[in-house]
């Protein structure tokens, strides 16, 4: 929001008069507002480990986050390459796999990936795409440079929140908001609903759309509930779904209904006990037949989690050179693998500077942050690392841009991140926002919900306002 | 044509919330009468839990059937599932289930009720003695808002027929419990029929089914055979139990598709010949048979209606959806 030398950026300037203007008291009850209008909407996430009222608002800080429209123009056209590539690489790997024949990626990096499916090689989805949303993870590191942290290809959530909290932004700040040239966020249900209909297997003018969820325990399930709703489709669980005559249905009160596309917010593991994990109840037994068989269609499809595997991932710039013959737009974060020994050794003598990751888990579990982990932990980890190479990674600790956060009655810096969202279907649609995510523990550098993250409104401002012009260390506070 | 899950959880959630609103009216009537009149007003709190809850397990927790007892069980209680608190976050529940089947009104409006009342029942019960009555004649305010919300805002398709289905169902219980409190209060004092301290309590019981202007209109002396015909077989009074059956028999026929006055189900054979029972009966019949044995024969059979319509339409789906 702020140049190194304070003033606000380009962009910013409106936002931050009214800022200025509002007292203390003003911004405290401005932001009281906003949470009690998320509450009252219902706008909120289950937390798994937390047994009291298992149900919490999402924490929610009213200071949007401001990206200028050239920013986002180097955005968008590094996500559109970088889910070409992936699309390009899923389709190979299930295959012929001439990547791996061409030495790019060792096989038995592949084939050691828990997210690895051997059921769907040979597998030909509809136009030869597999990931149809995708939300991507950057950060932008102190030199301003943003790089993408995680691709998240399988079940990507938080568009809900994204959608949500523009709304209560437009109520929060109207006048700035008008004056700000904002981009919209609001077609994404209806994009969402074009990129799955185009998909249906059968080609008729109205295919049966569902949404899949695995119930309301599940921490996203807002958000399942509020696509569902806002595409006008029905959501289902698990055991709303039968596989009947070659066919998957749901029950209905007059009896079963032929389903043609599932956009499942189920992991691969769970969404058919034939196929997948056996003592899974929240899948469709014989579903994955179905889909083999071209009767169902599923976004994502399976088996794209291969590329969320972070030693994988550490891939992707290769895979852009290979498919696309282009440099990345949006360079990786700098990974280690632990599986090569000069890596390893490294690793192992820098674990106060680097954060190590499993390869196979998501959501901020199973990592060590070094610089803030005690001895014994990072002693620990060490054996870990050295136990199972393959499943660690590790990369240099980002000095993660900071953006201001109302943190009791005062103002702060948080680190942040920013999640956009990507939909592949006849075309690439790239929304212009996003989540942001804040941490919003002092110092700390992990942004996920389950970790005490909240998040932001992102407003990606439209080219020829004035605008465009981006300065100095992006979004960072003043020093 | 809806997911049988789904409409389940309709079906439940507006029972939950017209639960929750006869509760009101039930509290709301007798608060009225202890200001009114002079008598010995424990045995009509008692009654109270006679008519609509588990009276064990009443006793079991608070002992003495007192008001404050009464109403603390019946309003906030969050271990007695038929409390108005549960019912509402029953009925919440359930709504969140079904986010995208509603509209996004009716959701908000019923999560704010929940948090507000959540709010409520964690403070201190000072605020009942001055504005009880108030209390619980918002809720039953609440109750018909979210109604008046569904028919403006939800499309009346199949799933606002269930709506409309276990909203009547409900009602037409209710009333008939409201009838049995009546016959409670009488017990003891059976010298009282006729006078005027008679004619309190019939009023009394009117007003909390917002009946009263409506039954002076139609019948205008106060009688217990007209209270009696009016609460029960009249065919335009909202709240009338023949009115509730005969509308919620439309609404079963309208998701159906079944013509009137046939049936392809168990469910609308029950419920159509429960309404041809009510119809084809007279308050003076009725008060001779004892008003509290038809009652009880219209709840058994009432129970087997709603038995039928969960097999009918929702069966293969998830226990402890609700059951009353």
């Amino acid at each position: 929001m702020f140049r190194p030398d304070g003033t606000p950026r380009e962009g910013s300037k409106l936002l931050y008069q009214r800022l200025s203007s509002l007292s203390d008291g003003e911004l405290i009850r401005y932001q009281q507002s906003a949470e009690r209008a998320l509450l009252n909407l219902g706008i909120t996430f289950q937390v798994y480990s937390d047994t009291e009222g298992t149900e919490k608002i999402f924490p929610f800080d009213i200071i949007p986050r401001i990206i200028p429209a050239d920013e986002w123009h180097t955005i968008e056209t590094g996500l559109r390459q970088r889910i070409t590539a992936l699309n390009l690489f899923l389709s190979d790997i299930y295959s012929d796999a001439k990547i791996v024949a061409d030495g790019v990626i060792p096989a038995d990096l592949i084939q050691s990936a828990a997210t690895y499916r051997p059921l769907c090689k040979g597998l030909k989805p509809p136009g030869g795409i597999w990931c149809h949303v995708t939300g991507t993870d950057l950060v932008r590191d102190r030199d301003g440079q943003m790089y993408v942290l995680e691709d998240n290809l399988r079940c990507p959530s938080g568009v809900s929140y994204v959608l949500e909290n523009r709304r209560v932004m437009k109520n929060t700040f109207p006048a700035v908001f008008a004056n700000s040239h904002v981009r919209s966020v609001s077609n994404y249900p209806g994009k969402l609903l074009d990129t799955l209909q185009h998909l249906a297997p059968r080609h008729i003018s109205n295919p049966e759309v569902v949404v899949l969820t695995p119930g309301i325990f599940n921490s996203a399930y807002f958000e399942h509930s509020f696509l569902a709703q806002q595409m006008g489709v029905e959501l289902v669980e698990g055991r709303d779904l039968v596989v009947h005559d070659g066919h998957v249905h749901m029950r209905t009160t007059r009896g079963l209904q032929k389903i043609d596309v599932i956009y499942r917010r189920i992991d691969d593991d769970f969404i058919d006990p034939l196929a997948f994990r056996p003592d899974s109840v929240l899948g469709v037994p014989g579903l994955i037949d179905v889909y083999r068989a071209g009767r169902v269609a599923l976004a994502n499809a399976p088996g794209t989690g291969i590329a969320d595997d972070k030693v994988i991932y550490a891939f992707v710039p290769k895979m852009i050179k290979y498919y696309l013959g282009e440099d990345a737009i949006l360079p990786n974060v700098p990974t280690y693998l632990c599986w090569i020994d000069a890596d390893r050794q490294h690793v192992l003598a820098n674990l106060d500077k680097l954060v190590v990751k499993a390869a196979n888990e998501s959501g901020g579990y199973g990592m060590l942050v070094g610089p803030h982990a005690s001895e014994k932990e990072r002693a620990a980890f060490a054996e870990k690392i050295k136990a199972a190479p393959r499943n660690y990674i590790a990369q240099p600790t980002l000095g993660l841009s900071r953006v201001p956060v109302i943190v009791g009655d005062s103002i702060e810096g948080r680190h942040v991140d920013l999640r956009p969202y990507i939909l592949y279907g006849k075309d690439i649609f790239v929304l212009p926002g996003g989540l942001t995510r804040v941490a919003l523990k002092k110092g700390s550098l992990v942004v996920n919900s389950s970790q005490g993250g909240g998040s932001k409104d992102t407003w990606v401002l439209s080219a020829g306002n004035g605008n465009g012009t981006h300065h100095g260390n992006g979004g960072g506070l003043p020093p | 044509m809806m997911l049988s899950r789904v409409a389940d959880s309709i079906y439940w959630m507006s029972r939950y919330i017209e639960r929750a609103e006869n509760i009101a009216r039930f509290i709301n009537v007798n608060l009225s009468l202890m200001l009114d009149q002079q008598m010995e007003g424990q045995n009509q709190w008692e009654a109270l839990v006679h008519i609509t809850g588990e009276y064990k397990q009443f006793t079991e927790k608070y002992g003495e059937a007192n008001m404050e007892n009464v109403i603390e069980f019946l309003t906030f209680d969050k271990e007695y599932p038929n409390s108005i608190f549960s019912c509402f976050r029953a009925a919440r529940e359930n709504a969140r289930t079904v986010r995208e089947a509603i509209s996004s009104e009716m959701w908000e409006y019923l999560n704010r009720l929940y948090l507000r009342l959540r709010e409520q029942s964690n403070q201190p019960r000072d605020f009942l003695e001055e504005e009880g009555n108030q209390f619980f004649t918002d809720i039953r305010l609440s109750g018909n808002l979210f109604d008046g919300i569904t028919d403006n805002t939800m499309t009346h398709n199949e799933g606002w027929h269930f709506c409309r289905l276990g909203r009547l169902l409900e009602r037409a219980d209710k009333t008939s419990r409201l009838l049995d409190v009546k016959y409670f209060m009488l017990l003891p004092s059976l010298s009282d029929i006729g006078t005027p301290y008679d004619e309190l309590q019939w009023s009394a019981l009117l007003r909390s089914a917002s009946a009263y202007e409506m039954y002076r209109k139609r019948h205008g002396r106060i009688t217990p055979a007209n209270v009696v015909k009016f609460l029960m077989l009249d065919h335009e009074f909202p709240r009338a139990m023949l009115y509730c059956i005969g509308r919620s028999e439309e609404s079963l026929h309208d998701i159906t598709g079944t013509p009137r006055g046939s049936y392809s189900n168990v469910a609308e054979q029950r419920l159509g010949s429960l309404r041809s029972d009510l119809a084809f009966t007279g308050a003076e019949d009725i008060i001779r048979r004892g008003l509290h044995e038809f009652i009880d024969d219209f709840q058994i059979k009432l129970n087997a209606v709603d038995t039928a319509i969960y097999t009918t339409f929702f069966e293969m789906r998830t226990p402890g959806a609700g059951e009353f």
